[in-house]
């Protein structure tokens, strides 16, 4: 297990790298500079500002400073936002991030497993239809359109809730349920398509002619099984909730990571982008591996390969 | 039973967790306390309790701030919150026009080129040092310091030897600015300025103060580094997130700031804008302060919930007048006269637009209080006539050796407002004319790269005020040897009639030039295809008086107050 988790590190290593040096040569060859402004200015000013920010080098140089500086730990200071240093940038709104998306990863968990299971408990009678009807409805009404219904008619005409803002417990009522519609559905036909399967199966029968109580069933035997995929996407659906939604966070006012990424990329503020595309890929690929280990700490079949079993 | 408690424990430790970032968070917010908390003096709490309406005011930036340090701000967001913070020589009204502030008075030699500043001994930094004429010195010369690389740096080029210092190649020793005392402040200029009164006015003339931010770039990025001597002090700087600004009870002029607290939310979406003004959350919207929504603006003006202000800005497409066809003055006055720019504001703009026939807008300032607009209407510069244009147009053609109109594409940046202006237009184009016209969209940055590098037939531009004078929309925007003549309009009368005004020892002669130039452009050039001049929608709760737009479309709020 220890050399796995090791060796995987590693390719995190390297696959950081290759994205470190892709993300740089791409960035330096879309067209337009983060000095650039839509009134002009002259040439010396212009000169003291690429002296001031390393853009008077060689690009391969800005490129070796900015991996010595890297390594060091060190991912610079904004070009636009002017002396705000970027892991402070990201780490602020990651903080916000953060808080939303885990809470929306709980809510999609928790309200995707129970729908499922009704609907497979319930299968092919009212509630498994009912349950569906929902699904299918979170699946298709996309976040741009739900957020500000739901701002709309909660926040404005009913006045339950705040229109923007995380300041209070309640506020993270709205934009929870416009980031978690997706994944809920989701999660809740999952969880009934592979439990349907496995109440099918033969060890649920003879846990049943062992008599069992139904409860007893579903809870122990059927759903750690039918967890596996929903393992599988959650190591997905934490890094994709976590670093923020650029949708939701723009509708509610909410001051996270998704936001400053667009803003970089269009300000091409090469220091932001770097800093924030570095750290997303460490958060992808931590969630992936924090997913494969969960996987077998669920399904003791499955063994980490190259170790001796996993216990 | 193992793995349960393993899943089990890891949820806990899931939930954990974000209670820690919880609490975590809610630390940092009440750690940012004011650097002059140390200062406060019983005049706050006396301030407040002679009102009897609370004194809050509260409002909201699309972005924020990319910076509050005076010489590197460079965008109406920056200015409309340090606008409170900081104090200059001179302070501009909402109506444009500079009154004395850190000033008190001021003298100006015979040849207009030397100013003396005397200064109110009275002004205070927020850390309780007094304002001096050295102070002023320091942030001019820092300001131009090519070190401190400064995007408007150029601002202070009308200093002498400003641009040769800024440049590399002179000394600070130099710069034209000298403190002779405490409180009095000699300025030297290149040339006779007669808007130099107004130019200080502007955040890259403001103070700082040397001690907090000599060798500490970082200073203005926190609200507790920040030394200011406005109306107001930085509380709370929370990054993505608000500014909370409080009165400053040790200001010269505190006895006219009634606002206790300001709240500044950063919301980027217009509709979240609309929807906090509506459930009470905000008390203003419009003038760069947030924008009310295209779709909802006609109810609003319909209703009389909002006002409709002229400010400061041209929309307008450039020509590439070294292509063809557009090199040929025939073609760009057809394609200029067969648009119908009333039906493009009342049916596509939708905010009581000017319809725009020259550069300067209507709200820049003329003289003896007569805007620059009044006194010289662009009225008669051309008329929106199509069989006119389409005479033009096939004569235009001829002369340039073409027989029918080539394929030519209108470039924008993208955006929902400039696409649909854009499709307006080459439609009438189209009905009109019969060209046939395509249109092309590029994100913000490659836009402006492509425009600079001319490869357009026709891009779309605008122009919003420096300062508030006629200069700053005719020399930057046709001048030959402006680096913002993107079009490359060349007519060298243009650019001595602009030369002459710039040396001008009388003010009315110097407008007289500009409006010569201006008409030459445009009436019988037609360099530039104007379309229309800015407005902006502003909605303000009831009772708050003295929060206006300003001259050039950005809230002026500092002095406001509430009044039930």
């Amino acid at each position: 297990m220890i050399r796995y988790i090791l060796k995987k590190f590693g390719f995190m290593l390297v696959s950081l790298f290759c994205l470190v040096t892709a993300t740089f040569v791409l960035m330096n060859a879309v067209p337009g500079s983060p000095l650039q402004s839509e009134k002009a200015t002259s040439e010396t000013i212009q000169k003291n500002l690429e002296a001031y920010y390393g853009l008077d080098k060689p690009l391969i140089v800005q490129y070796g400073i900015y991996l010595k500086n890297l390594v060091q730990g060190d991912l610079g200071i904004s070009m636009k936002k002017k002396f705000q240093a970027v892991d402070k940038i990201i780490s602020d709104s990651f903080s916000y991030s953060l808080k939303l998306g885990l809470v929306s990863v709980v809510t999609s968990v928790v309200a995707g497993c129970v729908l499922g299971i009704i609907a497979a408990m319930y299968h092919r009678k009212f509630l498994d239809n009912l349950a569906m009807i929902i699904a299918v409805i979170g699946l298709s009404i996309p976040s741009l359109v739900l957020a500000p219904l739901l701002q709309y008619v909660f926040a404005v005409k009913i006045k339950a809730f705040e229109v923007a803002g995380l300041n209070g417990p309640m506020d993270y009522v709205l934009p929870t349920i416009a980031l978690s519609a997706t994944s809920i559905a989701f999660i809740a036909r999952l969880i009934r398509s592979t439990m349907i399967e496995v109440l099918n199966a033969d060890f649920i029968k003879t846990a049943k002619a062992k008599g069992l109580a139904g409860h007893l069933i579903v809870w122990r035997h059927a759903l750690r099984n039918s967890m596996l995929p929903v393992v599988t996407f959650l190591g997905f659906l934490m890094a994709n909730v976590i670093t923020g939604s650029v949708v939701i966070e723009k509708i509610f006012a909410i001051p996270g990571l998704g936001k400053f990424f667009v803003q970089s990329v269009s300000d091409r503020d090469y220091p932001l982008i770097m800093g924030i595309t570095i750290f997303y890929a460490a958060i992808l690929m931590v969630s992936r591996l924090l997913a494969d280990i969960a996987y077998v700490l669920v399904d003791p079949r499955i063994r980490m390969s190259g170790g001796k079993g996993a216990k | 039973m193992k793995y349960k408690k393993v899943l089990s424990t890891a949820m806990a430790v899931t939930l954990a967790g974000s209670l820690l970032a919880a609490c975590s968070n809610d630390k940092n917010n009440n750690t940012a306390s004011p650097s002059a908390s140390a200062t406060n003096s019983p005049a706050e709490s006396q301030a407040s309790q002679e009102n009897k309406t609370p004194q809050e005011f509260r409002f909201t930036l699309a972005s924020e701030p990319p910076s509050l340090d005076p010489a590197l701000m460079t965008d109406a967001q920056s200015s409309i919150v340090a606008s409170g913070l900081y104090d200059g020589l001179t302070r501009l009204n909402p109506e444009g026009v500079p009154e004395p502030a850190i000033a008190k008075e001021w003298t100006m030699s015979d040849d207009g080129k030397t100013y003396t500043f005397k200064l109110r001994d009275d002004a205070k930094w927020s850390n309780g040092d007094p304002v001096t004429a050295n102070d002023f010195e320091y942030s001019w010369k820092r300001a131009l310091n090519p070190e401190t690389a400064s995007e408007y740096a150029y601002m202070l080029f009308y200093l002498e030897n400003g641009e040769k210092y800024n440049s590399g190649e002179g000394s600070a020793d130099e710069v034209g600015v000298k403190a002779i005392d405490a409180t009095t402040l000699e300025v030297k200029l290149n040339s006779a300025t007669p808007y130099f009164n107004s130019l200080i006015a502007h955040y890259t003339y403001w103070p700082v103060h040397e001690a907090s931010v000599d060798g500490k770039p970082e200073w203005a990025a926190d609200a507790k580094t920040i030394v200011s001597n406005g109306p107001f002090l930085l509380k709370e700087w929370a990054h993505g997130d608000k500014l909370v600004l409080t009165k400053n009870p040790d200001y010269y002029n505190a006895a006219n700031v009634n606002f206790d607290t300001v709240t500044i939310s950063l919301v980027e979406d217009e509709t979240t804008v609309y929807n906090l003004f509506e459930t009470g959350k905000i008390d203003w919207i419009g003038a760069q302060a947030g924008v009310v929504p295209l779709d909802v603006t006609p109810k609003v003006l319909s209703e009389g919930k909002g006002e409709v202000k002229e400010i400061a800005s041209t929309y307008y497409y450039l020509f590439n007048t070294k292509q063809k066809p557009f090199d040929n003055v025939k073609v760009r006055k057809a394609l200029s006269m067969a648009i119908d720019r009333q039906a493009i504001i009342d049916n596509v703009t939708k905010a009581n637009q000017t319809p725009a026939y020259g550069l300067i807008p209507p709200s820049i300032g003329g003289l003896d209080g007569t805007n620059f607009r009044v006194l010289y209407p662009d009225s008669d510069y051309f008329s929106e006539n199509v069989e006119e244009a389409k005479k033009l147009l096939a004569e235009g053609l001829a002369e340039g050796g073409l027989d029918k109109f080539p394929e030519t594409t209108l470039l924008y940046n993208t955006s929902e407002g400039h696409k649909a202006i854009a499709e307006a237009i080459i439609d009438m184009w189209r009905k009109n004319l019969g060209v046939e016209v395509k249109l092309s969209n590029q994100e913000w940055g490659t836009f402006l790269e492509t425009r600079d590098a001319g490869q357009f037939g026709i891009a779309r531009a605008g122009w919003g005020a420096d300062f508030n004078h006629a200069i700053n929309f005719s020399y930057d925007l046709i001048h030959p040897k402006s680096l913002n003549n993107d079009g490359k309009y060349d007519n060298q009368a243009v650019g001595k009639a602009l030369d002459d005004a710039i040396v001008a020892t009388d003010e009315k002669a110097r407008l007289d030039l500009i409006a010569q130039a201006e008409k030459t452009a445009i009436a019988d050039d037609m360099a530039i295809l104007p379309l229309y001049y800015y407005t902006t929608v502003t909605m303000k709760k009831d009772g708050f008086e003295d929060v206006v737009s300003d001259y050039a479309g950005h809230l002026d709020w500092a002095f406001g107050k509430k009044t039930n």
